[in-house]
């Protein structure tokens, strides 16, 4: 053989080797959404979102509480995170040359490499010890503070993307930069902003570890901020790991809904972000 | 006069939040040292470099979950590495392009999975499919240590290669944006050199390299703090043990098993500190991943390989 031909056929050997990753990577994904599709749709009904859960040893139920709860822990997660996520991404966008704002870009990717359990401990000493009581208020600090670095990274990055000269038009006009950041720039890119905020409630809404010990679990229907509370990621890990086969049905249907649910927001923000790119062509 | 001030109230108003943000993550960590300086005080550095964990009688070691979070990370990410580093090249340099959105939204998609959806699939049919798998080995491999211990099927195997699965996204999607800032007359060059495909691409690898490491360190800073899915499939037992099949711990899986039911101070402080190393670890390990990726894809550098200004439509 040649050194060419051997050349060659290294290199269709390479080409081949990176086509095979890309295989071995699908081949996961795809067990994991048909066992999660094919085992959830069983256990899904009707019941499943209104019902309460059944006591153990009873078939039926459902997770309308885990579902409540994790509406109220998002829920709260944004009051905290959306003012502060996005309010910093302004500042970033205006300012980004600053000491403050490669402080703040350094503190916002540590924020988001720190272990989500670290988190959960975090919480917990901030909102669950002073009060010697699990609380909705701690779980959803828990996800909110998991959720501020994505909010406002994504709220930076579109601002960025808004042209310069709808910018100086404003200030050309005689506004004041908060005028010309509230009135045209943010609005420009709103629903870039929107579509990440979604995006990141999606994220926090599948998280587990930070609720273990915050929020922590609930049987019994709760809307009260100051005592523990039911979510669907709390509620499929202790379904998972208990021994009955009633249970595990339900964590399937649990983590069916879960599914669903980062599907559809991230289907959305494709939609979403496709448009807002179509801003910076113009 | 007015409209200067108006813009330096705005300045301070959003940079208060800004600041917001900073004081969270400093007040993490010294949230961290003040909750665990019972354990801190109590043990000092014999806390890392014993192994006995009784909360009985108050005797806390956390040599073993140091292993396991260090084994299945360095496991996950020889098994992770090839295969995201291949999806990488494949996405940024080989496929056609009408293949490259749907593929990169595939991927995405791996990264956007609750770690909750991998713990109960790993459980259910990871862990059954490894314990056949376990039940086939020969004898003769049976005898090393590698793998050695009862066909469980949950341990160190399973939780390695569950985080895998969940890291590739993370390190394939930063290796293609390195790749993306590599400038084309890297590879145009050795092209005009006569290189094969194989050998252009390595180059631009070679021209990437900083970044690289960056990307497969970013990848290990996931998986050191990964927790709900590797808790469901390592089989939380706190021993060092160089088996594959054995079930072992990790720092995070400790920590979520045993906070709830940490009944007394000492050991409430124990799990706080594992906490707070875990916490300074992966801070160092992202940091250090960070630096490496911006100094290869800092924006400016990754401008100069898209087409001149007056080019674009």
């Amino acid at each position: 053989m040649t050194g060419t031909t051997r050349r060659k056929l290294v290199s269709r050997l390479f080409v081949g080797a990176c086509a095979l990753a890309v295989l071995l990577a699908l081949v996961p994904l795809a067990l994991i959404l048909f066992f999660v599709v094919s085992q959830g749709i069983q256990a899904l009904d009707w019941a499943f979102f209104t019902r309460m859960p059944a006591p153990v040893g009873q078939p039926g139920g459902g997770m309308a509480n885990a579902i409540v709860g994790t509406l109220m822990l998002s829920g709260l997660a944004a009051l905290l995170a959306v003012p502060i996520g996005v309010v910093s991404g302004i500042y970033l966008s205006e300012y980004p040359g600053t000491r403050l704002a490669s402080t703040v870009r350094f503190a916002s990717d540590t924020l988001n490499g720190v272990p989500s359990i670290v988190i959960g401990v975090f919480a917990y000493g901030l909102a669950v010890l002073p009060f010697r009581q699990f609380s909705t208020l701690a779980g959803g600090l828990a996800l909110g503070i998991m959720m501020i670095p994505i909010v406002a990274k994504t709220t930076e990055e579109l601002l960025l993307l808004v042209p310069g000269s709808m910018r100086e038009g404003a200030l050309a006009l005689g506004a004041s930069r908060a005028r010309a950041v509230f009135t045209v720039i943010v609005p420009a890119a709103l629903p870039g902003i929107i579509t990440g905020i979604v995006l990141a409630l999606a994220r926090i809404a599948g998280e587990t570890a930070p609720l273990l010990f915050t929020s922590f679990n609930n049987r019994f229907f709760s809307t009260s901020l100051t005592q523990p509370i039911s979510s669907i990621t709390v509620q499929v890990y202790t379904y998972a790991i208990s021994p009955y086969e009633d249970w595990h049905r339900q964590a399937w249907a649990g983590a069916l809904v879960l599914i669903a649910i980062v599907l559809g927001c991230s289907m959305l923000a494709r939609f979403a972000t496709a448009r807002v790119s179509r801003l910076r062509t113009r | 006069m007015r409209a200067r001030s108006q813009d330096l109230g705005f300045r301070v108003t959003t940079g208060a939040f800004a600041v917001a943000l900073v004081a969270i993550v400093v007040g993490i960590g010294f949230a961290l040292v003040n909750q665990s300086w019972l354990a801190i005080a109590k043990f000092g550095f014999d806390f890392w470099r014993t192994s006995t964990w009784d909360p009985v009688v108050g005797d806390f070691g956390a040599l073993p979950f140091i292993w396991g979070t260090l084994y299945s990370s360095i496991l996950a990410l020889a098994i992770a590495t090839p295969v995201a580093l291949g999806i990488a090249i494949f996405i940024s340099e080989l496929c056609p392009a009408r293949l490259r959105t749907p593929l990169m939204f595939l991927t995405e998609l791996l990264a956007a999975i609750p770690s909750i959806v991998y713990g109960l699939w790993g459980v259910f049919v990871l862990v059954p499919a490894v314990r056949t798998l376990q039940t086939h080995v020969p004898d003769a491999l049976r005898a090393l240590p590698l793998f050695s211990g009862p066909p469980l099927g949950v341990g160190m195997l399973s939780a390695a290669l569950i985080l895998a699965i969940m890291v590739v996204p993370f390190t394939s999607s930063v290796a293609r944006e390195v790749l993306k800032a590599v400038p084309d007359a890297q590879r145009e060059g050795a092209y005009a050199l006569g290189a094969t495909r194989f050998e252009a691409i390595r180059a631009a690898m070679f021209y990437a390299r900083t970044g690289i490491i960056g990307a497969v360190m970013l990848g290990f800073g996931r998986a050191l703090g990964e927790t709900m899915a590797v808790t469901m499939v390592i089989g939380n037992n706190p021993q060092i043990s160089a088996s594959l099949f054995a079930p072992q711990y990790t720092m995070a899986a400790v920590i979520a098993n045993e906070f709830t039911e940490a009944a007394d101070e000492l050991y409430l402080h124990a799990l706080i500190e594992i906490g707070l190393v875990l916490f300074v670890i992966t801070l160092i390990v992202n940091g250090l991943s960070r630096l490496l990726i911006w100094s290869m894809a800092r924006p400016g550098r990754a401008a100069r390989r898209t087409r001149p200004a007056g080019a674009a439509a």
